[in-house]
């Protein structure tokens, strides 16, 4: 059987993860649809999302399990490396919609509310007021929306956050040389730096986000400006939020010693993911703060 | 395959081989058959729901005035009928296919990743619990077409659109996962010797649709979020008013929408190549460009979304770009329609129901790529847009197109899954019924399109009538036509003359040539000989 397993792909037999998932997944999002409608408290979505929580620690659980009990052969670890990367090409098209809708934004739909190309009559009879600028502070309908009365730069608060960001991903390759020398207190000692900075980088954000909002009134209904901005740096800051609990649960199971030179995709897997929510924010560093 | 079989029961003291029992083997499956299984009975149940949708929308135009439904009511009925029909009906049954045949197909013990393509499945049911739903909510379901331009989506959409937004987003989820899984299947387990140019072209096409989907599902998602945050945050992504623009809803959405069509089309294209060289008892003729064509209509695919944006407003050297680009798409999918040509010239051809499945897929599929034609001309579509000569258009290319391919492939492999022949009268007459009865209901849309009638609205002006009855009464009986499709499903299923390992005379490929009819639970635990 054990020689079985060497040669084999593992095919699992029967698993009830995904149907829990499912219900979770379902309720959370009902919940939250009803949440909207006020009709239902937030309740009912948390319990999904606690749902979808189990689902992950049991399913990743079995996984982890499967895997030091020596199941997977090589084959089995590249289809998860094909899933880990067609996954984060996944994410990338994701962030591409929202930068897609920024270039429209700055190219197309504010000039054209300004008069640009053949668009005079769109401004002079609904908007005459309406200048295009970017950062966009004002909005054509402004009692519709709350003005926002500044925007930060680049070179403050987000330039360190880049730097942080950019160390983070030097410190996790620190880490992978660790672990391809077996050389686990390094491993683990690189790992929390990575850890350590991904939630500074987050706390920074946050502390961003409390300044922009209650200072300058740059909010996400401040129009088109503020919507791009927290969509983009949000969903950013969320994966952000998910690669560092990730690269935690790395760290720990790194010091538990579930690692070896040869046999270590899932600390590469999020090392991949964490250097994408890296590319992501220079892409962001460069197109929502800077030019 | 005696030794083969003496594996089987060798490992049987190891391994559970067989199914579980009762409901729980559906819930827990990690088997590709079951899942597959799975998607395809999802697949025809959203059909026929569709299809009542559809019968609905028939009825209340078999006369002009209003008759049957309250116009809210009929705008609910094209609007689910869309949704359902594209993420319910035609995406699930070639995802279903997939499962069934990849890993037959490429000589593989499973999907590369069984647990997950479980999730991808069961995520669906309720994904379209959610959608149908809608139905039944105050305000009715969504009514603003399956394309959901804002801001009928946004300001001007009932509350149930929310519960839709989810539901696109879980479907989404899905689509990605069950992606993933088919790529990582065709990449990475492929039997020793299947090199990527030997493998099926249903495997090709499959390959590329997977990417397709990876590239274009979490686009949608995207535009979907952006919805919801419109409708509920506070944002202008679609509001002029906020610095945004309706009109960017629209490129976003047909950045997703245009590949959309390939995804439903390209699986359907493997599916016609694999059954012309069987009945034709010819190898495919040119397999390379028929590759290399299927590759060029993907990339192609991501840059002439805006052709369906033709009347929205647009730069005159947009209109143009994107014009050419779109006419461009016709040099790949000419070189697969004149490849299946060849294949059958000078054949010793045979017309049993797939075959003419596949030949109907060719001839009408064909009618529905010139009408795309001519609507990707950017000077006339200002004259068919929006008319029934779009919908015409659009229902040549999925019903005579993507689900004819997937009635064909139901009728080729079934034999190899159930180890039963289906009834081949039944066949013929399912065939020739259909036929007949899907013209009689889409020619017709095209000339009262050309004439003005606009589509999406349940009343017309007098002129438009005797078409219209003509299309309604074609529909009731292809409508029909697949009923009594369910009907010789069920048959075949519960019964049925023995169907021999290699099924056709002319089939080629693993799954007729190494594997019996059916094949066991767990097929290619050993990697088959690859010639």
């Amino acid at each position: 059987m054990s020689s079985a397993s060497d040669q084999d792909y593992y095919v699992p037999h029967g698993t009830h993860w995904p149907i829990i998932g499912s219900v979770g997944l379902t309720l959370s999002v009902v919940g939250f649809a009803n949440y909207l409608h006020d009709t239902w408290s937030l309740t009912p979505t948390l319990v999904g999302l606690a749902i979808l929580f189990f689902m992950m620690f049991g399913w990743f659980g079995q996984v982890i399990n499967e895997s030091l009990s020596g199941l997977y052969n090589k084959q089995v670890d590249l289809s998860f490396r094909w899933s880990m990367s067609w996954f984060i090409f996944s994410e990338v098209m994701f962030f591409g919609a929202f930068f897609g809708a920024l270039f429209y934004a700055r190219m197309y739909s504010i000039p054209w509310l300004d008069g640009a190309s053949n668009n005079d009559a769109t401004a002079q009879y609904l908007w005459p007021d309406f200048e295009a600028a970017w950062p966009l502070l004002t909005v054509p309908l402004a009692e519709k929306y709350e003005v926002a009365k500044a925007f930060i730069g680049p070179w403050g608060l987000p330039a360190i956050n880049t730097v942080i960001l950019l160390t983070s991903g030097l410190t996790v390759t620190f880490a992978h040389w660790a672990l391809k020398k077996n050389d686990t207190p390094k491993l683990v000692y690189w790992l929390a730096a990575t850890v350590a900075l991904g939630f500074g980088f987050v706390v920074l954000q946050g502390y961003e986000y409390v300044h922009l909002y209650r200072d300058l009134n740059l909010r996400l209904d401040s129009g088109i400006y503020g919507s791009t901005f927290f969509m983009l740096t949000g969903f950013h800051g969320f994966h952000v939020t998910m690669g560092a609990t990730m690269l935690l649960i790395i760290m720990i199971r790194a010091a538990k010693g579930h690692f070896t030179p040869e046999n270590h995709f899932a600390f590469e897997g999020v090392a991949w993911y964490w250097h994408f929510v890296d590319v992501v924010w220079l892409g962001l560093f460069i197109f929502v703060y800077w030019i | 395959m005696s030794t083969e079989i003496a594996h089987e029961t060798a490992h049987d003291e190891h391994h559970d081989h067989g199914p579980a029992k009762g409901l729980m083997r559906w819930v827990t499956t990690t088997n590709h058959k079951d899942i597959g299984t799975l998607y395809l009975w999802l697949s025809f149940i959203m059909l026929l729901y569709g299809g009542a949708m559809a019968m609905v929308i028939r009825l209340e135009l078999f006369q002009p005035g209003l008759q049957w439904v309250e116009p809210h009511f009929f705008n609910q009925m094209t609007t689910m009928h869309g949704l359902v029909m594209v993420f319910g009906a035609i995406m699930p049954a070639f995802v279903g296919l997939a499962n069934w045949l990849l890993p037959m197909m490429i000589g593989a013990p499973d999907m590369a990743l069984p647990r997950m393509n479980n999730w991808s499945f069961w995520i669906l049911p309720f994904a379209f619990a959610m959608l149908a739903s809608t139905t039944f909510m105050e305000g009715g379901a969504p009514a603003f077409g399956w394309t959901f331009y804002a801001p009928l989506s946004t300001t001007f959409a009932p509350a149930s659109t929310d519960f839709f937004i989810f539901a696109v987003h879980l479907m989404g989820i899905s689509s990605v996962m069950g992606s993933i899984n088919i790529i990582a299947t065709i990449l990475n387990m492929r039997a020793p010797g299947m090199t990527l140019m030997k493998m099926p072209l249903f495997v090709w096409t499959w390959l590329i649709t997977a990417y397709l989907l990876i590239a274009v599902m979490p686009v949608l998602a995207g535009a979907v979020t952006m919805m919801l945050t419109d409708r509920h945050f506070g944002t202008s992504f679609f509001d002029a008013a906020g610095g945004g623009d309706p009109v960017m809803f629209q490129h976003i959405f047909w950045f997703f929408g245009h590949p959309e069509v390939y995804i439903m089309i390209l699986p359907a294209f493997g599916v016609i190549s694999a059954i012309i060289p069987t009945f034709a008892r010819k190898p495919l003729f040119g397999y390379s460009s028929m590759v290399y064509a299927s590759a060029s209509i993907a990339i192609l695919s991501f840059m002439v979304w805006a052709h369906h944006m033709f009347t929205t407003g647009m730069p005159v050297a947009g209109e143009l770009y994107f014009m050419y680009a779109t006419i461009l798409i016709s040099v790949p999918t000419g070189v697969k329609v004149f490849n299946w040509v060849t294949t059958m010239w000078k054949g010793s051809m045979t017309f049993e129901t797939p075959m003419l499945f596949a030949l109907g897929f060719i001839v009408m599929f064909t009618i529905g790529g010139f009408s795309g034609l001519m609507l990707g001309v950017a000077p006339v579509d200002t004259q068919y847009h929006d008319t029934y000569f779009v919908v015409a258009h659009f229902h040549y290319v999925l019903v005579t197109g993507a689900l004819y391919s997937i009635i064909a492939a139901f009728y080729y492999w079934v034999p190899k899954w159930t180890g039963h022949m289906y009834d081949e009268r039944l066949g013929k007459i399912h065939f020739w019924w259909s036929t007949i009865a899907v013209n009689v209901l889409f020619f017709p849309q095209h000339f009262v399109g050309l004439a003005g009638m606009p589509r999406r609205i349940p009343d017309y002006a007098l002129q438009f009538a005797e078409f219209n009855q003509i299309s309604s009464i074609g529909g009731f009986a292809f409508g029909l036509a697949q009923v009594f499709f369910l009907y010789i499903v069920i048959k075949t299923i519960r019964g049925g003359e023995k169907a021999t390992d290699r099924v056709w005379e002319g089939a080629t490929g693993l799954e007729f040539e190494q594997l019996p009819s059916p094949p066991p639970y767990h097929s290619f635990n050993e990697p088959p000989p690859v010639k």
